[in-house]
C-alpha cells in the first residue's frame, strides 16, 4: 500500500522531469556543444576554443559592457518607482488593492512587441508628444534613437515584475510591528527605515532579479527604442542566429551571457542574506 | 496619587457597533490597573486608546493633564507589551531592546550599559546575540517586556501579555511583572479576561461588560462586594439568586428570611443576593435555614465542590466535609456570607448552577477567542 502510493509520487514527477529534461538540460546542452565547436568547410563540426578567443579580439566587450549598465540603471529606476507604489497600495482599503493590482498587471497581458509600438507611436517625431508640441507652437524634437528611451522602454515593460514581489511581500507585514515601532518612538519616516524595509528586504530582492535577469538580456527593445543605435548583447545574439547564422558565436555568447547573470544573482543573493531577506 | 490619566466620556464604534460607551476611568501614578472581562467587552480598544493606536469617536484622554486625543503613539510617554510581543524578527535580542534608544540616538556606551540593565531586569543575561524568532514563548516575553521598559515610561500598557503562555509560566510571570512594576514604580495598565490574574497581581480592577465599566475597585472590593450580577459571576464563583430587602439587615429569599450586613434599599425592593460557595456553612438539614438535595459531588483537592438544588434552583457549595450524592442536607448562613446588589440588566442571566459544569466552563473560556 505505502510502497504503491510512493511510486505513485515519484510517477506524478515524471512529466515534470521529461519536460525539464526536453525543454531545458537538451537545449543547454546544445547551447555548450556550438559553443565548443567550430564548422569545418566540409560542414562537418570539430571542438575548438575559437569562439572563445574570438569574445576577446571582437567587440563584444563594449556591448556587454553597455548592456549590463542600462540593465542596472532600469533596475534602480523600476525599483525606486515600484517601492513606494507597492506601499502606496498596502495602504489602500483591500477592495481598491485588488483593483491597483490588476492594473498594475493589466500591460504584462498585452505582448511585449505591442507595448513598444505603443511608445514609438508616442515618442517619434510624428508622435502623440511631438504634435501636441507642434499644435501649440513648439519645435519637435527627437524623443527616440537615445538612451533615456531604451531603458525607458525596459522600465515600461518590467516595472510589474518589480512591484508585485515588493507588493506581496510588504502586504503580508503583520501590522502589530508597525504598531511596536510607532510606540517605541518611530515617526512615520523612521518606521520605513527601520521596520518596513528590512522587512520587505526579500520582496525587493526577488524584485530585483526578475527586472534585472530580463533587462541585462532584452533585444528589441533597445532596437526599436534606440533606432538601432544602442546594441545590447542581447540583439548581437540574435544578429548572429538570424542574420549571419554564425551558431557557433550566437551560443558562445549566450553562455556568456547565463554565467554573467548567474554572478551577478549570487552576488545579489549575498547581500540579501546579510540582510536576513531571503531570495523568494 | 496624583492623577496620571483620565479618560472622560470616552465613546468608540466600528461600523455602528458600540465598543465603548462613554468610559470615565482615572488612572494614578504608580498603579497596577487591570482591565478585565470577557472577549468584545472594550478593554482592549480602551488600551489602545491610552496608547494612540485608536481615536476615540468622542470623549477626553487627558495625561498628566494635558488632552492629548490626536498626539500619535510615538510622541505619547506610554510603551506596550502587544498581545503576541511584536518583536521585530529582523533583529536580535539586544537590537530589539535597544530599538527605541537607537531612534534617541544615544552614545553606544550608554544603550549597552541600559540594555544590560534591562536583560538583567527580566533575568535574560547572555541572550544578547540570540535570534527572536528562536526563543520560546516566555523568552520572547520577557524581551518585549525589556523593550517596552528601556525607554523608561510613564506608563506600561499590557494586552494579555500572559495569554499565550502555560499556567506554571503563567503564574512565574505574573510574579515576575508585579515585582517589575513594584521595582520601577511604572504605572501598569493590565488587560486580561483572566479573573486570578487580576485579583493576583492590581491594586485596582477595572471589569467590563459591553463597552462599559461594571465596577472599579481593588480586587477584594470587587471580589466581596460585586455591584451587580455580571461582575459576582465573572469574577470567582457565584450563587446569584433573586430576594427582597425587607428593611435594612433583612433579606428574604428561597423562601426563607436573613440577616444580612445591607443597608440602604427601598423597603420591599427586589434585589440580587450573592453567595460565594465557600462562604455557605453546610449543616444537618433539620439545623439548616434552607434545605436541599445534593445532585453532584466533585473532589477538587482543597475541597469538594458539591451542586446542591434547593427548591429548584441549583447552588454551588464548596465544602471540605464530605458529603453523598442524594443526601439532604441543610445549609447556614452567616449574616456576613449574604451580599446584596441591585437587579441589573445582567439578572437572571448569571449565578444557577443548573448547567454547570467543569467542561463546558472550559469549552465557554474565553481564552480560546481572540480579541482584536
Amino acid at each position: 500500500m505505502n510502497k504503491k502510493r510512493s511510486f505513485l509520487r515519484t510517477a506524478a514527477a515524471y512529466p515534470h522531469m521529461v519536460w525539464s529534461v526536453l525543454f531545458i538540460v537538451v537545449p543547454l546542452l546544445f547551447v555548450l556543444y556550438y559553443a565548443l565547436t567550430v564548422e569545418n568547410p566540409d560542414g562537418s563540426f570539430s571542438f575548438s576554443f575559437a569562439n572563445i578567443t574570438a569574445l576577446g579580439s571582437e567587440s563584444y566587450f563594449p556591448v556587454f559592457i553597455r548592456s549590463i549598465c542600462f540593465a542596472v540603471v532600469a533596475t534602480v529606476i523600476c525599483l525606486l518607482l515600484a517601492y513606494p507604489l507597492a506601499y502606496a497600495l498596502t495602504q489602500c482599503k483591500v477592495s481598491s488593492q485588488r483593483m491597483l493590482i490588476m492594473l498594475v498587471m493589466l500591460p504584462m497581458w498585452m505582448n511585449l512587441l505591442i507595448r513598444t509600438y505603443s511608445w514609438m507611436n508616442i515618442l517619434e517625431t510624428n508622435g502623440v508628444i511631438n504634435n501636441f508640441l507642434a499644435s501649440i507652437g513648439l519645435p519637435r524634437v527627437q524623443l527616440l534613437g537615445n538612451a533615456a528611451a531604451v531603458i525607458l522602454g525596459m522600465v515600461y515593460n518590467f516595472l510589474p515584475y518589480m512591484v508585485l514581489p515588493i507588493y506581496t511581500v510588504m502586504s503580508k507585514i503583520d501590522r502589530r510591528y508597525i504598531e511596536a515601532a510607532a510606540d517605541l518612538g518611530c515617526n512615520g519616516w523612521q518606521t520605513m527605515l527601520r521596520v518596513i524595509l528590512p522587512l520587505s528586504a526579500s520582496g525587493v530582492i526577488s524584485g530585483i532579479t526578475m527586472v534585472f535577469v530580463p533587462s541585462v538580456s532584452t533585444f528589441y527593445i533597445s532596437q526599436k527604442m534606440g533606432n538601432g543605435r544602442f546594441e545590447m548583447i542581447g540583439d548581437t545574439i540574435e544578429r548572429q542566429f538570424m542574420s549571419n547564422y554564425d551558431y557557433h558565436m550566437g551560443a558562445t555568447l549566450s553562455l556568456v551571457l547565463m554565467v554573467l547573470i548567474i554572478i551577478c544573482l549570487a552576488v545579489m543573493n549575498r547581500f540579501g542574506e546579510e540582510d536576513g531577506g531571503v531570495l523568494v | 496619587m496624583n492623577k496620571l490619566i483620565e479618560l472622560k466620556g470616552i465613546t468608540k464604534s466600528y461600523d455602528g457597533e458600540t465598543v465603548l460607551d462613554h468610559i470615565h476611568l482615572d488612572i494614578h501614578d504608580h498603579e497596577f490597573v487591570t482591565l478585565l472581562g470577557p472577549s468584545g467587552c472594550g478593554k482592549t480598544t480602551t488600551l489602545r486608546i491610552i496608547g494612540g493606536f485608536v481615536t476615540p469617536d468622542d470623549g477626553e484622554v487627558i495625561f498628566d493633564g494635558v488632552k492629548i486625543n490626536d498626539l500619535p503613539p510615538y510622541k505619547r510617554p506610554v510603551n506596550t507589551v502587544f498581545q503576541k510581543y511584536a518583536l521585530f524578527p529582523h533583529l536580535n535580542v539586544y537590537e530589539n531592546i535597544a530599538f527605541a534608544l537607537r531612534l534617541a540616538k544615544l552614545p553606544e556606551a550608554e544603550i549597552s550599559r541600559r540594555v544590560k540593565e534591562m536583560l538583567e531586569l527580566v533575568a535574560l543575561s547572555g541572550f544578547e546575540r540570540k535570534n527572536v524568532n528562536l526563543l520560546s514563548g516566555g523568552q520572547q516575553q520577557r524581551v518585549a517586556i525589556a523593550r517596552a521598559l528601556i525607554n523608561k515610561p510613564r506608563v506600561l500598557l499590557l494586552d494579555e501579555p500572559l495569554g499565550a503562555l502555560d499556567l506554571k509560566l503563567r503564574k512565574d510571570m505574573q510574579n515576575e511583572l508585579k515585582k517589575i512594576q513594584t521595582q520601577t514604580g511604572i504605572t501598569f495598565i493590565y488587560v486580561t479576561h483572566d479573573q486570578e490574574e487580576a485579583l493576583s497581581m492590581s491594586d485596582t480592577v477595572v471589569v467590563m461588560q459591553n463597552g462599559v465599566i461594571q465596577q472599579i475597585g481593588s480586587p477584594t472590593d470587587i471580589y466581596n462586594e460585586p455591584s451587580n450580577a455580571f461582575v459576582a459571576d465573572f469574577i470567582g464563583e457565584s450563587n446569584i439568586v433573586d430576594g427582597v430587602m425587607h428593611s435594612d439587615y433583612r433579606v428574604s429569599f428561597s423562601g426563607h428570611t436573613f440577616e444580612c450586613l445591607d443597608t440602604g434599599f427601598a423597603k420591599n425592593q427586589p434585589v440580587d443576593v450573592v453567595v460565594r460557595p465557600e462562604d455557605v456553612d453546610v449543616v444537618a438539614p433539620e439545623k439548616g435555614m434552607l434545605r436541599g438535595t445534593v445532585t453532584s459531588v466533585t473532589f477538587k483537592g482543597v475541597h469538594y465542590e458539591i451542586i446542591v438544588d434547593i427548591d429548584g434552583f441549583k447552588w454551588m457549595i464548596q465544602t471540605t466535609d464530605y458529603v453523598a450524592e442524594n443526601a439532604e442536607i441543610g445549609i447556614y448562613l452567616e449574616p456576613d456570607a449574604i451580599h446584596i446588589m441591585h437587579k441589573s440588566e445582567f439578572s437572571g442571566q448569571f449565578g444557577d448552577y443548573s448547567s454547570f459544569s467543569d467542561e463546558m466552563d472550559e469549552i465557554s473560556n474565553p481564552d480560546a477567542t481572540e480579541e482584536e
